[in-house]
């Protein structure tokens, strides 16, 4: 069942446009991962459909509601978790569980999700003192506790610790299972592939690519070898035994978009063995999320983290 | 209705567990009131019959101003900078019970306040006569106001910044806000300047309605409702619930 439907969603700040005409839909049962540099719109478009923005063109359906104009009447179905903050800096995890037990007409049990988030040894302290990682899970208590249909997710594992990423993870499970529409945002790649069923990149406000993890992988460039090596290797000379396109996408990393056949590979080693290149490593087959994020957005994660707005390269377009 | 009511015990509970909130919303006014009555160091209104006649409703009226504008914009400050105003809009209790709870969180704090003010007031030898019914009406025109303030503030600005212009303004009006020097008092501009501010209205309203009897001047009745009414309407208006 379609929970999520939005259609040629346009957001602009003045001048400066955000989202440039978007359309997807989740539905229930499904995670659905949006992903990009910063700058890309995920903000906007996540903030629209929880309600908080008002696009500037196109419409967005939740539950058959419009999350502007119906909030009042979506937000017993909703549950949201903010990257950070969202809680009163003095309360405790108990007395915010309780306060927002009493929001709700058939709120999950509290112990029960205290159980659930591991935040028994946390639950008097203020939240302004709890660690990273309670913090997360306490917001994500705080989401789930009125047992929605459709849950926003923002940056849930970011700072946490290993067995709080356990907890998410198992709790983005369990949404699952209910048939609960789960729209996450991340940066973490790593969890992107492990949680979600389908997958958008957004970069400046556009649909950089979008599907389940095979269809990304396979339109972005479908097989290839990847290898670290010192900078500045003769590319041509590479390409002409090989057979195949090479590129230097960093210093020291090179891409070479070919079957990872045997036969390749060797030729790979042979051309290196031949000018006593060491390798730092050789990595063949299906591209990773990583290396799909970087080919549409001409960034890493590491550095959209670092480096705040994306001012890198316009990457290939699939769509 | 179970959303707002949590909400409130919730608003209740912080107002009242914050050190410096209580500092300024029942210590200093409760300093001020004791200190002034016993060492009658500020001069007088020649209409007061005795200093507590004249501190009472004057003191009243800090402590009405400190709930309202001054502990309402820092708080509500901080919790805009936290997010927690956004994150409350996306449940049930939505933005209208939310800034219910608000009010009744302020008017639960005064009632406290101004019988605490009271009691130590008779202690102090203060006979309160007049019109309690005017005393109520006043006091929630110039609540309305200074939480207008107070949200507008919360609303528009960050919370540094809130913390010094708040706690400013409550220190400069308790000066020429006439609740512990009469307005007759301060020099001809600053006077006719003052009387344009809610404090002076109500601290005057105050104390003609349980400080010595009588009838509110009429320009204090309008004062206080241009601000009852104007301070929420500009707050609405210009409040943003992120920051």
């Amino acid at each position: 069942m379609t929970t999520i439907e939005v259609n040629d969603l346009y957001i602009a700040y003045g001048e400066k446009i955000a989202v440039g005409g978007i359309s997807f839909q989740a539905n229930s049962g499904e995670v659905l991962t949006i992903l990009g540099p910063n700058g890309a719109g995920k903000t906007s478009t996540v903030e629209s459909i929880e309600g908080y923005r008002r696009p500037s063109r196109g419409s967005i359906r939740v539950l058959g509601l419009d999350p502007h104009k119906d909030l009042p009447k979506l937000t017993q179905f909703i549950g949201v978790m903010l990257q950070d903050g969202g809680i009163y800096p003095r309360m405790t995890p108990l007395e915010a569980l309780h306060l927002f037990h009493d929001y709700y007409k058939d709120p999950l049990n509290i112990d029960y999700l205290i159980e659930l988030t591991n935040l028994r040894d946390a639950l008097k302290t203020p939240y302004r003192r709890l660690s990273g990682g309670e913090k997360q899970r306490l917001s994500l208590a705080l989401a789930i506790i009125g047992k929605p249909k459709v849950v926003f997710l923002d940056e849930p594992t970011a700072g946490i610790d290993p067995e709080g990423r356990l907890a998410v993870r198992e709790v983005i499970r369990n949404l699952k299972s209910q048939e609960v529409c789960v729209l996450l945002t991340t940066h973490e790649l790593d969890e992107a592939q492990r949680l979600s069923d389908r997958i958008i990149i957004l970069d400046h406000g556009k649909i950089a690519a979008e599907g389940d993890l095979d269809e990304l992988m396979t339109a972005a460039q479908g097989e290839n070898i990847r290898f670290s090596a010192p900078s500045g290797i003769d590319l041509s000379a590479l390409e002409a035994e090989i057979g195949a396109k090479v590129t230097e996408e960093r210093a020291g990393e090179y891409l070479i978009v070919t079957q990872a056949t045997p036969d390749n590979i060797v030729k790979l080693t042979s051309f290196l063995a031949g000018r006593n290149i060491f390798v730092g490593d050789i990595r063949a087959g299906k591209s990773s999320l990583e290396d799909v994020f970087f080919a549409l957005t001409g960034r890493t994660v590491e550095q959209d983290a670092q480096h705040g707005p994306s001012t890198g390269r316009r990457g290939r377009r699939h769509r | 209705m179970k959303p707002y009511l949590a909400q409130s015990r919730t608003e209740i509970k912080l107002a009242l567990s914050q050190g410096e909130s209580l500092l300024v919303t029942i210590g200093i006014p409760v300093i001020v009131l004791i200190g002034l009555s016993l060492t009658k160091a500020l001069p007088l209104p020649a209409t007061a019959k005795s200093a507590t006649n004249f501190l009472v409703p004057g003191t009243m009226t800090l402590a009405i101003m400190a709930t309202g504008m001054v502990s309402t914009s820092i708080a509500t400050g901080v919790e805009r900078s936290y997010g927690v105003l956004k994150r409350l809009g996306s449940t049930p209790l939505g933005r209208p019970a939310l800034l219910a709870a608000k009010i009744t969180s302020i008017l639960v704090v005064e009632v406290i306040q101004l019988a605490i003010l009271a009691i130590i007031g008779i202690l102090l030898g203060w006979h309160p006569v007049g019109n309690w019914g005017l005393f109520v009406v006043s006091a929630i025109l110039a609540t309305s106001g200074f939480a207008g303030i107070g949200l507008f503030m919360a609303g528009t600005m960050k919370s540094e910044v809130i913390i010094g212009a708040a706690n400013g303004i409550y220190l400069v009006l308790l000066f020429i806000g006439g609740m512990i020097m009469p307005l007759s008092s301060l020099p001809g501009a600053l006077e006719t300047f003052a009387r344009l501010l809610p404090a002076a209205a109500l601290s005057d309203a105050l104390y003609h309605s349980i400080g010595i009897g009588g009838s509110i001047p009429l320009w204090a009745w309008m004062n206080l409702t241009i601000w009852a009414i104007g301070a929420p309407l500009l707050a609405a208006r210009t409040f943003k619930w992120e920051q």
